[in-house]
């Protein structure tokens, strides 16, 4: 196993462990985000290897990169870093404010770094099995995670997520042990036989019916964890309820990660079935959740809920680009993936502090941003713009991409997602813009400084990059997104 | 084509049904006092009420039809018959023809009829409600009685009682895993129809809870003798039945006059074993409301159902 | 003998199961639905095992070992444990009433057994014949969590699942691989011990395990 990809998985697994048995609150969050810099640092190393040297596969072949993974790797331990960094203050300030024990805190900081483990045990790992048990254990890492303060609401929104996802990946079981049925005829029974790789050179020997089967149970079960309307029912209470660094992580990570586990799926099932039947399904539910979606956002009123439901939304995007298919829309899939989960996280980060700030997440009570705290309110602002796909930020190209495509291949959905992403706009820039701009109450304005000074450098490294990738793409880059499409078919 | 043995096994069988139903009661009561620490009633002892029974004076209603008068013997004849068509000895029996599952049900289901019509007859009001809940289990037992015997017709190719028994009895040894399911159904609904505890409580004069005894009530002399004698052979019927399909070893196939010799004592054996389970299962359980009986028999439907799927599915 | 009736009794068991899994729908005490839960674990140990002595893969040994381990005696124990501690009602309340459960029960069993005849047609295995029990019982399982309304009861359905799973697994290709089972046997228990947490903080923030009262966050 090369020395990086052994850095990238035991980092957050020490950093767990050490966090959970000796994390003292008052240094628990530099540790928390020195092992999330030390797993980027790994992550980095990573992808110039896989850049030099091309895909390798390591440890007997149960653990692999390509650029399909290794893309998401770097995203997943870039992402990890900006909120551990995000979250020390704002921690602290939920500590300070009585939400959180000094006990809490340490589970908070273990489990973030045990999260972060198994997305990235999700990303590398060749072996369907073993994604399976590391998805599962990403869910239960979470739960306590959102269940961390306490209330009612946020107990509820973890019972919620536990039993939703919980009864999803238990569908996703029944998928991979079917598939694992199809693939032992050709492949023998054994570990070897649930190899993605070994199953991606074979799955044209896969037995069809089994797959079509085996793919609706994965759908389902790992489309829970993505959010895929009509399965979507604990994202916006998770989000909602758990401390805002958790909904940054599963917003910007988690989501991908469980998109990552069925496009894989996605892959061998069209190969064996030689009909589209699996971009089909991912199509219709990817169409259904943006359309679902943008009929929620203007109902809502808690603003971290409203960013759930937009996330709902741009998932939605995305499996819809995935289900697409092609070298234009994976590549705008993929795209997409980034700037949603850059752009998402740092919004999520502003919302934090803004609500810390104004003491609610109720939209209507907080107003002003701009004048309690220019930077969270500009932070916010650009956020949003970014969001809702204006140029120059990147989610514009990806959107574009993603809709010209659309226009040109299934021309039956592209009304329905240009009428989607209008209401979402109109949804969300109405409710923002009164809460930046708007007349702040004058008991906030009189509000002491928070006790912790708020960590905004991660939110304008995010946009910075959304910014970056909306006016220039480095060749590089765009050369390994077009591998990474390649894969995807 | 009738053969003699053919005809000795009926007559036997026949005979020995009318003659050991009581005994088959005393000794299921007898095996409940015991469970229950109780000082036991001789086992003779059913025998000797109906002897006092047949001596006694018949009083009849003023207003009691002639079916009043007519119900006992017509319910002991269906039971009668009942009895005659279930193989217990040997499967060879000149009746076969006529010997169906579904006939059998509708045997049954006569003699409940008749039963519900006497209990009517007078119009006292605890006939009338024990009519009405008579038929309320009936009309739910009985369904489930007849999925039970298709899993038992489908296993043999057959819905002739003899048939099954011969399937079952003779053919190489399978396990059969829906007949578990169907044995379980087939408990409960024997346990409704015999107004055994948790379904009802034949020793019981409750007027609240009672179902077979109320409809009865009316009934003196001979008339009440016939009826408890009927319900001793009802109670016969139904553990042979529960024998052919369950446990069917032992059984004589045609003009084997040696197994029709051994054939006896196995019957009963199996008889006693299954009296002793029956008051076991009563001591155990308890009583239950009377709404609660179409969820129990409810119950036993659908496991009959899951015995017939369980069949299609693992033994096709 | 045994060999011979080997498959027969496989069936048996796998009947056993379902019947088992029925047995749960309609239990309404809490104590006899995890005592039911530890039926139906050590139903599945035997048929593992059996069919482990039957094909000769060894490594189904090890699954049937963890089965008994984790199913009949450590989850069960928890259970009892933390029914004991929590001091919760003794009874189990359902959302929809008992037999109409039971008949979409029954309507689920014959979905699961039409699902499952193309695919146990494919399979080489002597257990093809209970995949279609196998489903049944993830399905049926699937309904308890539905239709009940205390957390407790919903855990155990949650629990049940995952051995209709294990079952599948056999049924259909003699087991996952063994890495594999060890990875979700590991994930059922540190969600148990999770789960346990849980129940405690729900406790002690309503005074019940009722999670009607989790239902306060809905769509404004």
């Amino acid at each position: 196993m090369p020395l990086e990809m052994l850095l990238l998985l035991a980092s957050p697994l020490a950093g767990g462990l050490v966090l959970a048995l000796t994390g003292h609150w008052r240094w628990a969050a530099e540790a928390n985000a020195a092992f999330s810099a030390l797993t980027f640092a790994a992550a980095v190393a990573l992808v110039t290897r896989v850049v030099a040297e091309g895909p390798f596969e390591a440890l007997q072949r149960q653990f692999f990169v390509d650029p399909l993974n290794v893309f998401l790797v770097a995203l997943t331990a870039f992402v990890g870093m900006t909120t551990a960094l995000f979250s020390r203050p704002y921690m602290r300030v939920e500590r300070q404010h009585g939400r959180v024990s000094d006990g809490g805190m340490r589970l908070y900081h273990s489990m973030y770094q045990l999260f972060t483990f198994t997305m990235l045990l999700v990303l590398t790992t060749n072996n369907l099995g073993i994604m399976w048990v590391a998805m599962e254990a990403a869910t239960l890492t979470t739960v306590l995670l959102v269940a961390l303060y306490r209330s009612h609401a946020s107990l509820e929104a973890a019972w919620k997520y536990f039993i939703l996802c919980g009864v999803g990946i238990a569908q996703a079981l029944l998928g991979t042990i079917l598939v694992y049925f199809a693939a032992e005829k050709i492949l023998g029974a054994g570990p070897d036989a649930l190899l993605w790789t070994q199953l991606d050179t074979v799955k044209g020997q896969l037995d069809p019916a089994v797959l079509s089967i085996a793919f609706v149970f994965l759908l389902v079960g790992y489309g829970t964890k993505v959010g895929l309307v009509p399965l979507h029912n604990w994202l916006p209470d998770a989000h909602a309820e758990g401390p805002t660094p958790v909904s940054a992580v599963l917003s910007g990570l988690l989501l991908n990660v469980a998109l990552y586990a069925l496009i894989r799926f996605k892959v061998i099932t069209d190969g064996a079935l030689e009909r589209p039947f699996a971009s089909n399904l991912m199509m219709g539910f990817g169409l259904l959740s943006v359309a679902v979606a943008a009929l929620f956002l203007s109902r809502q009123r808690d603003i971290k809920r409203m960013f759930a439901y937009s996330s709902v939304e741009h998932m939605g995007l995305i499996t819809f680009a995935f289900g697409l298919g092609g070298p234009v829309a994976s590549f705008a899939g993929l795209l997409h993936m980034t700037m949603h989960s850059l752009t998402k996280s740092a919004i999520f980060f502003a919302v934090g502090h803004a609500t810390q700030k104004a003491g609610t997440q109720i939209m209507a009570e907080i107003r002003g941003l701009i004048r309690l705290s220019p930077t969270i309110g500009w932070g916010l602002t650009l956020g949003t713009v970014a969001i809702l796909g204006l140029p120059p930020f990147g989610v514009f190209a990806s959107e574009f991409l993603i809709l010209t495509q659309a226009i040109a291949r299934a021309p039956w959905a592209a009304p329905i997602l240009l009428v989607s992403l209008g209401i979402s706009f109109a949804a969300i820039l109405g409710k923002v813009q009164p809460m930046v701009f708007g007349e702040p109450q004058l008991s906030l304005l009189s509000k002491s400084r928070l006790p912790y000074r708020p960590a905004l450098l991660p939110v304008f490294a995010h946009l910075l990059l959304v910014l970056m990738f909306g006016l220039y793409m480095p060749p590089y880059l765009a050369n390994w997104y077009r591998q990474a499409a390649l894969l995807i078919g | 084509m009738i053969s003699l043995s053919g005809v000795v096994a009926q007559f036997t069988e026949l005979v020995l049904a009318v003659l050991l139903a009581p005994l088959l009661t005393g000794w299921v009561n007898q095996c409940r006092a015991w469970l229950q620490n109780k000082s036991a009633p001789p086992l003779l002892q059913p025998y000797r009420m109906l002897a006092k029974l047949f001596q006694k004076e018949v009083v009849l209603a003023h207003n009691a039809s002639p079916l009043f008068r007519a119900a006992p013997y017509l319910i002991f004849g269906c039971l009668c018959t009942a009895a005659a068509i279930v193989p217990t000895l040997g499967t060879d029996l000149p009746l076969n023809a006529a010997a169906d599952a579904i006939a059998l049900v509708g045997l049954l289901a006569l003699a409940r009829l008749f039963t519900a019509l006497a209990g009517m007859d007078v119009g006292t009001a605890f006939g009338s409600l024990g009519a009405r809940r008579e038929m309320l289990v009936g009309f739910l037992a009985e369904p489930a009685l007849l999925m039970v015997l298709f899993t038992a017709s489908l296993i043999s190719n057959s819905t002739s009682l003899a048939t099954i028994a011969e399937t079952l009895a003779h053919k190489e040894f399978v396990i059969h895993p829906s007949l578990a399911f169907a044995g379980i159904a087939f408990t409960m609904v024997s346990l409704a129809e015999n107004a055994r505890i948790p379904v009802d409580n034949p020793a019981t004069h409750l007027e609240l809870t009672m179902i077979h005894e109320a409809m009865v009530l009316e009934y003196s002399g001979r008339h009440l003798a016939m009826i408890e004698w009927a319900v001793s052979l009802k109670l016969f019927v139904y553990s042979c039945i529960g024998l052919v399909l369950f446990l069917p070893f032992g059984i004589a196939g045609g003009g084997d006059w040696l197994g029709l010799v051994l054939a006896l004592p196995a019957l009963l054996a199996k008889l006693a074993a299954g009296g002793a389970l029956l008051a076991l299962i009563e001591m155990l359980s308890a009583k239950m409301r009377i709404f609660r009986a179409p969820e129990f028999l409810g119950t036993a439907f659908l496991l009959a159902v899951l015995a017939v799927l369980v069949h299609v599915l693992l033994e096709r | 003998m045994l060999q011979h009736y080997g498959p027969q009794l496989i069936n048996l068991l796998a009947s056993l199961m379902l019947l088992l899994a029925f047995a749960m729908l309609a239990q309404r005490r809490i104590m006899s639905l995890i005592n039911l839960f530890a039926a139906q674990g050590f139903t599945l140990f035997l048929s593992t095992a059996l069919v482990a002595w039957l094909t000769d893969q060894s490594h189904l040994y090890g699954s049937a070992l963890l089965t008994l381990v984790l199913k009949v005696i450590a989850l069960p124990w928890i259970l009892h444990r933390l029914i004991r501690r929590l001091n919760v009602k003794w009874d189990v309340e359902t959302l929809i009433n008992i037999p109409s459960t039971m008949l979409i029960g029954i309507v689920l069993v014959i979905l699961a057994f039409n699902l499952a005849l193309p695919i146990a047609l494919l399979a080489g295995t002597l257990t093809k014949g209970t995949l279609g029990i196998a489903l049944a019982c993830v399905l049926l399982s699937f309904l308890m969590m539905i239709t009940r309304s205390k957390a407790v009861p919903q855990v155990i359905g949650f629990l049940s699942m995952e051995n209709g799973l294990f079952f599948a697994a056999t049924a259909a290709a003699y087991g996952m691989p063994m890495v594999i089972e060890f990875g979700i046997a590991l994930d059922v228990l540190v969600g148990m011990v999770i789960l346990g947490i849980f129940f405690f903080r729900i406790r002690e923030r309503f005074d019940s395990l009722d999670t009607r009262h989790l239902e306060k966050l809905k769509e404004h």
